[in-house]
């Protein structure tokens, strides 16, 4: 047989009998075993999730679900196809074994695989301190149990909500306080809600719409203490500036934390950022070595990408997750040359006070920002982020039909500022400094994250030469 | 029925909108808002506004409860 036909048979064979194991049953683990089977995969198929449920689907609970028009337990995710998988819910997995191939599960049990998907993602950041958290009506927001319990609370009227992160997540709730008529305040450590993510002239914006909508908006200033009644229940926030806020329900929206604790001694390039992969979603191990049989997808990644200088990125988005697991399936039952890069061009969508923002690319790695479309005034424009005379990333405000338009000038390397679209200008269309906060500046953590160069953020051990 | 909408892809036309206001809704001018799960007495109304969608962002479920196969 040639060299290529052995391949061939081997990418055959595998497809017929190998054994896969997805850990992480949710958007980028079903989109991922989807994919599988797409790819052709008809071996053993083996999905791990440690929330009851089956697969479902997260950005309506901080939107349609904590309004009250959709339950919390009716946003399970569509099936593309059948699956044939066995599915093991409810179970956490605690460890992973390189060496044996195996997957130890809470329960015990060690799922023997070939080649393993990791798709773990995030969990909300919860209030630190653990007493304060404990109390009733102390909530964070990432599972459909949390969105249940957070619906439950808004529809028992409160006199007041209190948001403690500005957030996409903090500032949609927010939102949606407001259309129920509940007063909420919303505090940020930064100068204005979604710095972190848009930067400070973005961030003006949204601060005005919130304001306008009558949100207590409290920028600058943290939360020192939360303090309950005797019935154990919250009833007090105590702020950074001294003032105090009367709330019988806090959201504590302090973005995420990725779940990799069950990685730990398993040699791989897992950290606070994420699992670190190549852009084809084959994880590294601690001294940036990529691996053959273990793949990361979703929120949980960190992978480099082109468009950014090849930093490693983070995107806690949508469509990272479906894409992203599209690819790690594809070049799982593949071999090269016939790999996938995940070429996402990031994309994001928040609905909030009625206005539809989205972007493309990823805003805080511009500088520079400038007007494109539209008016600022009226909440419907566009604006393209730029840095060193080339455009990275747009932003849109009831104006999400241009995005496509500025995505393909990211994905050009277009000069920035970027050739108007010649229609719908605004008068003035000077680049402004974007104000970013400078790393390490306390605010609401931006859901992309660029995080340099360095697969592996710990360290790996240097042996001396000649051992 | 499940279904998911791709609210990147989406750009607000709101032909969902016409052909099942109960389970897509537009919030302010361009907000796409959506039952996830709606009422399976709505399917003919559902796959005729994925149908129409002209960018094809709304997925429906390709299978009934039974073939899922995942403890719900
Ligand atoms: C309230 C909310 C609103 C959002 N809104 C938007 C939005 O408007 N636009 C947008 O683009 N994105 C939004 N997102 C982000 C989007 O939902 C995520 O990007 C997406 O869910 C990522 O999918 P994932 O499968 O990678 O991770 P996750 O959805 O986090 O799934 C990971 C799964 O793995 C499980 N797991 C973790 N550890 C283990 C373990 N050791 N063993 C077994 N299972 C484990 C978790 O419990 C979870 O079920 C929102 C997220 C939230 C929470
Ligand atoms: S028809 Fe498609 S593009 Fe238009 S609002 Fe509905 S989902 Fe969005």
């Amino acid at each position: 047989m040639t060299l290529a036909a052995t391949l061939a048979e081997l990418v055959r064979d595998f497809k017929a009998n190998g054994r896969i194991v997805i850990v992480g049953a949710s958007l980028a683990g079903l989109r991922g075993a989807e994919a599988l089977r797409e790819e052709g995969f008809t071996g053993s198929l083996t999905i791990i999730g440690d929330e009851p449920y089956e697969p479902y689907d997260r950005p309506p609970l901080s939107k349609q679900v904590l309004k009250g028009w959709v339950p919390a337990d009716h946003t399970l995710l569509p099936r593309a196809r059948e699956l044939d998988a066995e599915w093991r819910l409810g179970v956490a997995a605690t460890g992973l074994d390189r060496a044996a191939r195996q997957v130890r599960l809470a329960d015990g049990e060690q799922v023997p695989y070939h080649r393993l998907l990791i798709a773990t993602g995030t969990r909300a950041r919860q209030w630190p301190n653990p007493a304060e958290a404990a109390l009733d009506g102390v909530i964070s927001l990432r599972t459909r149990d949390d969105a249940a319990r957070l619906q439950q609370a808004l529809a028992a009227r409160p006199s007041r909500v209190l948001v403690i992160g500005g957030g996409f997540i903090g500032s949609e709730v927010a939102s949606v306080c407001r259309d129920l008529d509940i007063p909420v305040t919303l505090t940020e450590r930064g100068p204005a809600p979604l710095v972190g993510a848009l930067g400070g002239v973005i961030g003006e914006i949204a601060a005005q719409m919130q304001r306008d909508h009558g949100v207590d908006l409290r920028c600058g200033v943290s939360v020192s203490a939360l303090e309950g009644d005797a019935a154990g229940h919250v009833r007090r926030a105590r702020l950074s500036d001294g003032t105090t806020v009367e709330a019988d329900v806090v959201l504590a929206a302090l973005g995420s934390i990725r779940n990799v604790e069950w990685l730990q001694g398993s040699g791989l390039a897992a950290g606070p950022w994420g699992v670190g992969c190549d852009a084809g979603g084959r994880a590294f191990d601690i001294n940036g070595v990529v691996t053959d049989s273990v793949y990361v997808a979703g929120d949980v990644a960190r992978m480099p990408h082109v468009l950014y200088e090849y930093q490693f990125l983070a995107m806690e988005h949508w469509d990272n997750a479906v894409f992203g697991a599209e690819v790690a399936a594809h070049n799982m039952v593949n071999l090269e040359p016939h790999y996938r890069p995940h070429l996402l061009l990031p994309g994001f969508w928040s609905g909030q006070f009625g206005v539809n923002i989205k972007s493309v690319g990823v805003p805080p790695f511009g500088d520079e920002i400038v007007f494109t479309q539209g008016s600022v005034k009226d909440r419907s424009f566009a604006a393209a982020y730029g840095r060193r005379g080339r455009i990275v990333a747009a932003v849109t405000f009831d104006h999400g039909k241009w995005l496509e338009y500025y995505a393909h000038l990211i994905e050009q390397s277009a000069p920035f500022p970027p050739p108007p679209p010649g229609w719908d200008r605004p008068d003035v269309m000077r680049p402004v400094p974007a104000e970013f906060p400078a790393p390490g500046v306390p605010t609401a953590i931006p859901d992309v994250v660029l995080t340099g160069h360095d697969p592996n953020e710990r360290r790996a051990e240097f042996r001396p030469r000649g051992h | 029925m499940r279904i998911v909408v791709d609210l990147n892809r989406c750009q607000g036309y709101a032909q969902c909108v016409y052909l099942a206001h109960e389970v897509f809704k537009l919030n302010g001018t361009e907000s796409l808002t959506y039952d996830p799960n709606p009422d399976d007495a709505r399917r003919l109304q559902v796959e005729r506004a994925a149908a129409a969608c002209p960018v094809r962002a709304i997925m429906i479920d390709r299978l009934d409860g039974a073939e899922r196969g995942a403890a719900s």
